[in-house]
């Protein structure tokens, strides 16, 4: 990623009062480190899944779950909770301990995540997983679905809001903009989308495969206020998304690029795209569980 | 300048007053946002096609208009339903039923959300619009898909009071349905009940289900037929899935061969899942099946297309007796 890329824009820049108490701060970097040592413990279970597909959506995660959105321990269908869904479902695996912990899901389903039966895969099922508020793994339509849930929302006078995660690949899609562009037509204000902008997939780099950039401008051309963020500085990102939630005057939909590093916490992670997909023995896997217990994000 | 164009003249906009079978589809609507249903429909830029206009007109705040896109459209009903509303979106059956596959497999059936989807125009009755807006393919790509229910009214009446029956209907419904200019076979109000066959006729030597716009020249070819001393059945399968199997299998046991025929290809359609029924149960009856023989369409105006694929009342009596020279030994 170039230097370019990630200098912040003025907009990024946090007002003040939005942001994360010192307290608030270490909550989240532990949730974060959970997400990362779970999904490496989960995937043990399944002998293959995709680490640093959820290692670059750590910090996103935690600052949602633990700290914007509004919802309920032990209610996961409570009609007024905020809604989250992924584009990017192959990191479902970094969710369902999250949702494990606000009881949403027992622990021993969790432990057997993947075997015969269990409503655990490597996408998120809605039918099968309370918590999940939309299935997902065709990669695409998330955006779409949250449309539909925003305008419900709004039709129903209801005031939740819509947290749409997004991979960059994903941008590759026709229906995301679909999505984007009639999101904007219709003011769906109370619907976010989060590009989590890690620059890799399956084939290699984004910009290789398909390139997708300036995105911030196609996003801000589609109609969308755009705001990009380092995904995995806490205090900053926090600070954008209470931001974003309490935005009452915002008529449009809101895009967050948050720029992030695939396979964020371990090092031989974020340097090889190929981590993508695949499987640590379990002596590399301890290998990778110090690191993540020993740095700071 | 300023001289008044020929009553002969009309516009898109005017295609409602053109064709008063449009009106069923949103005048049903209107009645469950009257029952106090919380419906809510969209169209992908073809409200006038459809007839959702006068619904848009009617409770703009319970319309979405979500342009060419219906992708999006398909999707973002599942995400509307997953909020408690009853969503019913429509477009061309070729663009929902095909295009629109894999989204309603992925969110609408796969997601258990009930969205209604209203494919019109289907078949061939597009005529030489052409093969991109014929759809001969979606009985079958709809009816692979599970929990999804498959309907295919007759005309407007029937359409009306399966539109009026899927309120508490609890799975996602594709409705496979014409361009509003099908004659009536049934008065308004018939009641409707999902998985249940119609027997118009009951016959010995031939039994013929039909279903959508096969069903009213399928009726006429029977009644030509009986008046020349023949005892041709008409079943009518308006829910191709679930399938009325006792009814095919009662049929089965009655006539000496079966007739299927559809405005669609012969491969995956309603002939296909009646072969399916009686090869499970080892009915052991002929059963020729008639519709669109694995082939794109011709370009013509539809009642000729019609005429030229024995899809009319005369081409379903001559197949019939092609049919009925088939029938098994006494």
């Amino acid at each position: 990623m170039s230097a370019r890329e990630l200098t912040l824009p003025p907009d990024a820049r946090p007002a003040s009062n939005f942001r994360p108490t010192a307290e608030t701060l270490a909550l989240l970097r532990e949730k974060a480190r959970f997400v990362r040592l779970e999904t490496i413990r989960l995937i043990e279970v399944a002998k293959v899944g995709h680490y640093s597909s959820v290692f670059s959506a750590a910090e996103i995660f935690a600052a949602l779950y633990y700290d914007v959105m509004d919802i309920t321990h032990g209610e996961p269908r409570r009609p007024d909770r905020d809604r989250f869904l992924m584009g990017k479902g192959h990191a479902a695996v970094g969710l369902f301990p999250i949702l494990a912990e606000f009881g949403y899901i027992d622990r021993e389903t969790l432990d057997n995540y993947t075997r015969l039966g269990n409503p655990l895969g490597d996408h998120p099922d809605m039918r099968k997983v309370p918590g999940i508020d939309f299935s997902s793994g065709s990669i695409g339509h998330a955006l779409s679905a949250g449309l539909g849930m925003a305008l419900g929302g709004r039709m129903q006078s209801r005031a939740f809001d819509v947290f749409v995660m997004l991979g960059d690949g994903e941008m590759q899609e026709g229906q995301v903009w679909e999505a984007a562009i009639s999101a904007a037509h219709h003011k769906a204000s109370n619907l976010v989308a989060i590009i989590d902008r890690n620059g890799f997939q399956l084939d290699g780099a984004v910009d290789d495969v398909m390139g997708i950039e300036p995105l911030d401008e196609k996003w801000r051309a589609f109609g969308w206020e755009v705001h990009t963020v380092d995904g995995h500085d806490l205090d900053a990102l926090t600070t954008l998304l209470r931001q974003v939630k309490a935005d009452e005057a915002r008529e449009k939909p809101c895009c967050i690029i948050a720029r992030t590093l695939k396979g964020k916490g371990v090092s031989y992670m974020e340097t090889e795209p190929g981590w993508h997909l695949g499987y640590l023995d379990p002596s590399d896997a301890a290998r990778a569980v110090e690191e993540i217990l020993n740095r700071t994000i | 300048m300023n001289r008044p164009l020929s009553p002969n003249s009309w516009q898109y906009r005017e295609l409602n007053a053109k064709t008063p079978g449009l009106s069923h589809l949103s005048d049903a609507l209107i009645s469950l946002v009257e029952a106090g249903e919380p419906v809510v429909a969209g169209s992908a830029d073809l409200q006038y096609s459809n007839g959702l206009n006068t619904f848009a007109a009617r409770y703009p705040e319970r319309y979405i208009q979500f342009g060419i896109s219906e992708q999006n459209m398909v999707t973002a009903a599942a995400g509307l339903a997953t909020t408690g509303l009853k969503p019913y979106v429509a477009t061309f059956a070729s663009f929902l039923g095909l295009l629109c596959c894999e989204q309603i497999r992925m969110d609408v059936a796969y997601c258990a959300q009930p969205v209604r989807l209203i494919g019109h125009h289907t078949g061939i009755s597009l005529g030489f619009y052409g093969t991109s807006h014929h759809a001969t393919e979606d009985i079958a790509t709809m009816r692979a898909i599970a929990d999804l229910t498959v309907v295919s009214p007759a005309d407007g009446p029937q359409l009306a009071a399966a539109i009026k029956a899927s309120a508490d209907y609890p799975e996602p419904i594709y409705f496979r349905i014409g361009r509003g200019r099908e004659p009536d076979v049934y008065a308004l109000d018939t009641p409707f009940t999902f998985g249940k066959a119609i027997e118009h006729l009951a016959g010995d030597e031939i039994t013929i289900f039909a279903c959508g716009m096969t069903v009213h020249p399928a009726l006429e070819a029977a009644r030509a037929l009986n008046a020349q001393g023949h005892s041709v059945g008409v079943i009518d399968m308006p829910t191709i899935k679930p399938l009325d199997r006792a009814a095919i299998l009662a049929a089965a046991a009655r006539s000496q061969v079966l007739m299927s025929v559809e405005e669609h290809n012969v491969l995956g359609g309603l002939g296909s899942a009646i072969a399916e029924v009686l090869t499970d149960e080892g009915a052991g009856v002929r059963l020729v099946r008639h519709g669109i023989h694995d082939e794109y369409s011709l370009i013509a105006p539809p009642t000729h297309l019609y005429a030229h694929y024995r899809l009319d009342a005369a081409g379903i009596a001559e197949v019939a007796r092609e049919a009925m020279g088939l029938r098994k030994a006494a």
